[in-house]
């Protein structure tokens, strides 16, 4: 099927948007804009809190911590979205077509958090496994985070490694793009060893501005 | 693999205009990482959606009708090779028809409407097509600055196929003498870019005798087919 507005080509017609042809522009991306002071009810719970409900395979995590603005004040209207990797680091998409790891019953790495009135998120899942990076490279565990929040005109990418995988962090390929001052901003810091069944706990503020503030990414 | 992000599409951190970005801009440029599985991955079993939730005049009724202007915003969710992006959820919030939220923190001095909630969600079909009915928004004010208004709009979230298509926008009326005037859409850099936001009146998809039709097409990201070299 052919949509008029974009004219799209048929397997075998001359692709209308080709750059040699230098003609029809690519139909351009839509905007961001930011998510506003009002979209708590429209888009947290609805039983989307963790990425890994009770009972899925691997070492239960819970990672807390703020949002703070640049005075230093709880930013309390922030939404944080996360998307992992399971314990095996499988993620689950169909783009992961890896063999040697396998999807997990009803890990589904997603989750939605809000934060309160003093800032605070919480995060209760399941540690993430390394994942494959580009070429034969290899990831250290990560959560991929976006936070979105009034006076974010576009939503800000970061992620969150773990304190307590130092080797795999120092062969992080993405790590190590950033400046080595810069690197603790991205790391959850283990707090104190808990014995199962409790989880462990980590630390993650989240500066949005200024000191300590972490490093965001565009991909 | 995906295409970078448009230069004219996004807006930057710090917006002078807009009040509320600064104390919370990062203030040091983005680091830019090369798309590895983290970032073509991405929720795609999100929890189902109820059918009836595409329909707002109708999702939160307690008793009689929403007040307002009825009205359809469908269209299409495509990527930047006008390819369709199939079954990704949507998800929208508004204002009822007086410009007010049904949210604890709206001070704003407008009546609450008790059959709208302004709140739906729906899922693209396999054309990416989307389709809402719900009663168009009212103008707001806001603190930005002195006699700032918001103009009408549909606040809208799309997640497309991976973590890197990730979109979160708001969707404008025609006409609308504010729009000029508004921070928010104003940060966004180009001027087509600004205009993609705007919805265009439909009278295909004008419901006879029930409700007046906007269409408004969503563009993501698009993907190289093979990656590029390097
Ligand atoms: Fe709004």
């Amino acid at each position: 099927m052919r949509h008029p507005r974009f004219g799209r080509a048929e397997p075998g017609e001359e692709d209308p948007n080709a750059r040699s042809q230098g003609e029809v522009p690519r139909p351009g991306q839509t905007p961001s804009q930011t998510i506003g002071p009002f979209f708590s009810s429209a888009l947290l719970g609805r039983g989307r809190d963790t990425p890994a409900p009770p009972g899925v395979r691997g070492t239960r995590i819970r990672v807390e911590g703020r949002v703070l603005d640049g005075a230093g004040d709880p930013v309390s209207d922030a939404m944080i979205e996360v998307w992992q990797a399971n314990a095996d680091g499988r993620y689950d998409h169909p783009s992961d077509r890896r063999e040697d790891a396998e999807v997990h019953g009803d890990f589904h790495g997603f989750a939605r958090l809000g934060t309160d009135t003093a800032g605070r998120f919480r995060l209760e899942t399941v540690k993430p496994g390394p994942v494959p990076g580009r070429g034969n490279a290899r990831q250290a565990p990560h959560l991929n985070l976006v936070v979105f929040a009034r006076g974010l005109l576009d939503h800000l990418c970061t992620r969150a490694y773990f304190s307590d995988e130092p080797e795999a962090n120092a062969a992080d390929p993405v790590l190590a793009a950033v400046d080595p001052p810069r690197r603790d901003t991205l790391i959850a810091v283990l707090e104190g060893a808990r014995q199962a069944p409790l989880p462990l706990v980590y630390r993650f503020d989240i500066r949005l501005q200024g000191g300590g503030e972490p490093v965001f990414f565009e991909f | 693999m995906f295409r970078p992000r448009g230069a004219d599409s996004r807006p930057p951190n710090r917006f002078h205009a807009y009040g509320s970005t600064a104390l919370r801009a990062p203030s040091r440029p983005a680091v830019a990482i090369g798309q590895t599985l983290s970032e073509t991955t991405g929720p795609s079993r999100l929890a189902g959606v109820p059918d009836t939730d595409a329909d707002l005049t109708r999702n939160a009724r307690a008793g009689g009708e929403p007040q307002g202007e009825r009205i359809v915003v469908s269209g299409r969710v495509l990527d930047e090779d006008g390819r369709p992006v199939p079954d990704t959820l949507v998800e929208i919030w508004q204002t009822n028809a007086a410009g007010r939220y049904r949210h604890p923190s709206d001070g704003h001095d407008a009546p609450l409407d008790p059959d709208f909630s302004g709140e739906g969600r729906t899922r693209t079909d396999e054309e990416g097509r989307y389709r809402f009915l719900t009663v168009k928004p009212g103008a707001y004010p806001w603190g930005n600055h002195y006699n700032a208004w918001r103009p009408a709009h549909i606040h809208f979230s799309l997640f497309g196929p991976a973590w890197a298509t990730r979109l979160v926008t708001q969707m404008y009326f025609p006409g609308d003498p504010l729009l000029g005037l508004d921070p928010i859409l104003r940060s966004v850099p180009g001027e087509a870019a600004r205009a993609r936001l705007v919805a265009a009146f439909s009278l295909d998809v004008t419901e006879p005798g029930r409700a007046l039709g906007y269409e408004w097409d969503i563009v993501l990201r698009g993907r190289f087919d093979t990656p590029p070299l390097g």
